[in-house]
C-alpha cells in the first residue's frame, strides 16, 4: 500500500485555483520530490494530505487512512518539518522533543529513552540542555527533523526544508534525508532547489499553477523534455548575438539578461562559430533539472 | 455546532495543557508575584486609603468588600491576558499551534487545552489573593472554598470570550480595545469597587448581563460564608458564556487557521 497517494486534489482561494486537479503516489522507501515555483500550489498540497484544510475535491489516502476524515488518525504515523521554525523557543532542546512526544499520546518514559538517539542524529549530541534561542538556523532545521521522528513515522513530510540555510547546513540536511532513505523512511519533499530535488528525488513532479507538468525521475526528465546539451553565452551583445545568429545553430535560444541559452543535441557547431567571437563569452554544460524547470515553467518571476 | 465540536476533542487537550504548564513553571515565581502585585496595590491603596473614609459596605469593613471583587477581577484579568497575549502569541507569533497540529492533535484540542490552561491560571490568581485576604482575617467561613470552583468557571468563561478576540485579531494591538472596551469599564460596572445598585438603572440593567455580574454575585457571598441568591441561574450564565463563546472562538479560530 502507497504510504501517500493523491488523486484529483483541488483547491481554491477567493476563486483562484490553487491546486487544480493534482494527482501523484508515493512508492514506499522513495524520496519524491514536489518541486514548483512560489506559489504554485505545493505547501496547499501538503496542508490538504496533512487534513489542515479540506480540499474541494479529490481523494488523498495518508498511511491508509481518508484525509482529510481520519487525519488524526494517519497522522499518528506521519513526520511533518513544515516551511518556517516552529520550535518552542521557551523549551530546551531535550523538552521540545518531549513535549512534542506528548502530542502522539507517548509517555515520558517512552520519550525519554529515545532522546540522546534523536539528537544525534540532528547532530546536536549533548545540547539536551540547549536554549533554542541559541541554535543556529541550521541547528534549528535539524532539531525540527529530530521532533519529526519522534514517534518513528513511516512517512516524512518535508516543506522547503533547506531554504535559508548556508551551503553546509544544507549538505548535512541531505545527509541525515539520506539516511533516513536507507533506514527505509519514505520521504515527501517539497523544494524548489534544482540540485536538492536532483540529489535525493528518485522521481519528483513539476507543478505550476496548481497542475503537475511532469513527473520522473530526474534523469529520465532531463532526457525527455529538454536537448541534452545547453551552451550559454554571455555579453554585452549576447541578446543581440541571439536574435542574427543563434537560430542557425539552435532549435531553441531563450534569453534572459545579458545571456543567450541555447539548447543543442550537438555543441560543436556553434562552438566554433562562437570561437569567432570574442565579444562574447561561453559555457558549455550538459542540460540539468533547472533548464526543464524553466522550460516547462517559464522564466518569468513569481512572487 | 457543538455536534461538530465535540467529535474532534481528545484527551491530546491535555498535552497542550502540560506545554503550557511547563512554561510557566520555569517563571513561576515571578509570574505569581506579578500577578500579585497589582490587584494588592489596589487592595490595599484603596481598601486602606479609601476605606478608612468608609462605613460598611455592604455589611462588611471596605476592604474586605473590595478584596471579594479584586478575587474575581484578578481572576478576569488572568484569563483574558493568557487566552489574549500569550494564546496570540503561541498561535501567530511562534506558529505553535501549528506544530502541535502537524501531531495527532486537532485545533479543538489545542482550543480546549488553552481554554483549560487559562481558566487554570486564572484560578491561580484568584486562589492566590483569597490565601492572602484569608490571612489577613477577612475571610472567616470555610464556605470560602467554594468559591474555588465558581473562580475556575470564571476564568472559562473570560478564557472563552478572550480566545474569540484572539481569533480576530491582526496583532496585539488589537487587545487594547477589548480591554478599554470591554474588560475595564466591566471593573467599574459589576460591582468590583462598589455595589452596582450605586449606579443608574440603565447601567445597572446593561451590568446584569455581563458576566462579572455573575461571578461577582458568586463568589462575594461564598467568601462572607453566605449562600449567594439565585446561585443556579448565575452558575448557568457563567458556563453558558463559556461554552457559548468557546463555540464560536472554535469556528473563528478554525476558519483563521484550516481555511
Amino acid at each position: 500500500m502507497s504510504p501517500l497517494s493523491v488523486d484529483g486534489l483541488r483547491k481554491s482561494y477567493d476563486g483562484r485555483e490553487v491546486v487544480a486537479g493534482l494527482g501523484f503516489e508515493l512508492r514506499r522507501g522513495e524520496c519524491y520530490g514536489l518541486l514548483g515555483p512560489n506559489g504554485a500550489g505545493k505547501t496547499t498540497t501538503l496542508r490538504c494530505c496533512l487534513g489542515l484544510t479540506a480540499p474541494d475535491a479529490g481523494n488523498i489516502l495518508l498511511a491508509g487512512e481518508p484525509v482529510p476524515q481520519r487525519a488524526r488518525e494517519a497522522r499518528r504515523r506521519i513526520g511533518v518539518v513544515p516551511q518556517f521554525d516552529n520550535l518552542d523557543p521557551d523549551f530546551t532542546a531535550a523538552e521540545n522533543l518531549i513535549v512534542y512526544g506528548r502530542y502522539f499520546g507517548m509517555a515520558d518514559a517512552e520519550i525519554r529513552p529515545l532522546i540522546p538517539g534523536l539528537l544525534d542524529f540532528a547532530g546536536l549530541a549533548g545540547k539536551e540542555n540547549a536554549n533554542i534561542r541559541s541554535l543556529s538556523g541550521g541547528m534549528k532545521r535539524r532539531l525540527t527533523l529530530a521532533r519529526a521522528l519522534v514517534n518513528d513515522p513511516e512517512l516524512l513530510l518535508l516543506d522547503e526544508p533547506t531554504t535559508g540555510l548556508d551551503p553546509q547546513a544544507r549538505h548535512l540536511i541531505w545527509e541525515r534525508l539520506k539516511r533516513l532513505l536507507a533506514q527505509g523512511k519514505t520521504i515527501l519533499l517539497t523544494t524548489h532547489f534544482m540540485d536538492e530535488a536532483e540529489r535525493l528525488c528518485q522521481r519528483l513532479a513539476i507543478i505550476d499553477n496548481g497542475r503537475m507538468v511532469a513527473e520522473g525521475p530526474p534523469r529520465d526528465l532531463i532526457r525527455t523534455h529538454i536537448e541534452p546539451q545547453v551552451v550559454e553565452v554571455y555579453g554585452e551583445d549576447a541578446p543581440g548575438w541571439a536574435q542574427r545568429d543563434a537560430a542557425r545553430f539552435s532549435r531553441r535560444v531563450e534569453t534572459s539578461g545579458e545571456t543567450a541559452f541555447c539548447y543543442v543535441e550537438d555543441a560543436a557547431p556553434l562552438l566554433a562559430h562562437l570561437a569567432e567571437q570574442p565579444a562574447l563569452r561561453t559555457l558549455h554544460r550538459p542540460a540539468n533539472l533547472e533548464d526543464v524547470f524553466l522550460k516547462l515553467t517559464g522564466r518569468e518571476l513569481r512572487d | 455546532m457543538n455536534a461538530m465540536l465535540l467529535p474532534r476533542l481528545s484527551p491530546r487537550a491535555f498535552a497542550v495543557w502540560r506545554r503550557n504548564f511547563l512554561v510557566w513553571k520555569k517563571l513561576a515565581i515571578p509570574s505569581m508575584l506579578g500577578n500579585l502585585a497589582d490587584p494588592m496595590i489596589y487592595l490595599f491603596g484603596l481598601g486602606y486609603g479609601l476605606g478608612g473614609m468608609l462605613p460598611e459596605v455592604g455589611g462588611v469593613p471596605y476592604i474586605a468588600f473590595l478584596a471579594a471583587g479584586t478575587v474575581c477581577a484578578s481572576t478576569m484579568n488572568a484569563a483574558s491576558f493568557e487566552a489574549l497575549y500569550s494564546a496570540f502569541s503561541r498561535m501567530h507569533v511562534q506558529r505553535t499551534w501549528e506544530a502541535i497540529m502537524n501531531a495527532p492533535v486537532t485545533l479543538e484540542d489545542v482550543l480546549a487545552g488553552e481554554l483549560l490552561w487559562a481558566a487554570a491560571k486564572a484560578t491561580l490568581s484568584g486562589a492566590a489573593i483569597l490565601v492572602v485576604i484569608a490571612a489577613l482575617g477577612f475571610i472567616t467561613s470555610p464556605m470560602a472554598l467554594w468559591a474555588l470552583p465558581v473562580i475556575f468557571l470564571t476564568g472559562l468563561a473570560f478564557a472563552a470570550l478572550g480566545l474569540i478576540v484572539t481569533a480576530l485579531a491582526p496583532s496585539y494591538d488589537f487587545f487594547m480595545y477589548y480591554f478599554t472596551l470591554f474588560i475595564t469599564p466591566m471593573v467599574l460596572v459589576c460591582g468590583v469597587f462598589f455595589p452596582a445598585d450605586q449606579l443608574p438603572g440603565v447601567v445597572q440593567a446593561v451590568a446584569a448581563w455581563l458576566p462579572l455580574t455573575h461571578a461577582v454575585s458568586l463568589i462575594r457571598p461564598l467568601l462572607f460564608g453566605e449562600i449567594p441568591g439565585a446561585i443556579g441561574l448565575h452558575l448557568i450564565a457563567l458556563l453558558a458564556v463559556a461554552v457559548v463563546a468557546f463555540c464560536i472562538a472554535s469556528v473563528l479560530i478554525r476558519r483563521r487557521l484550516l481555511k
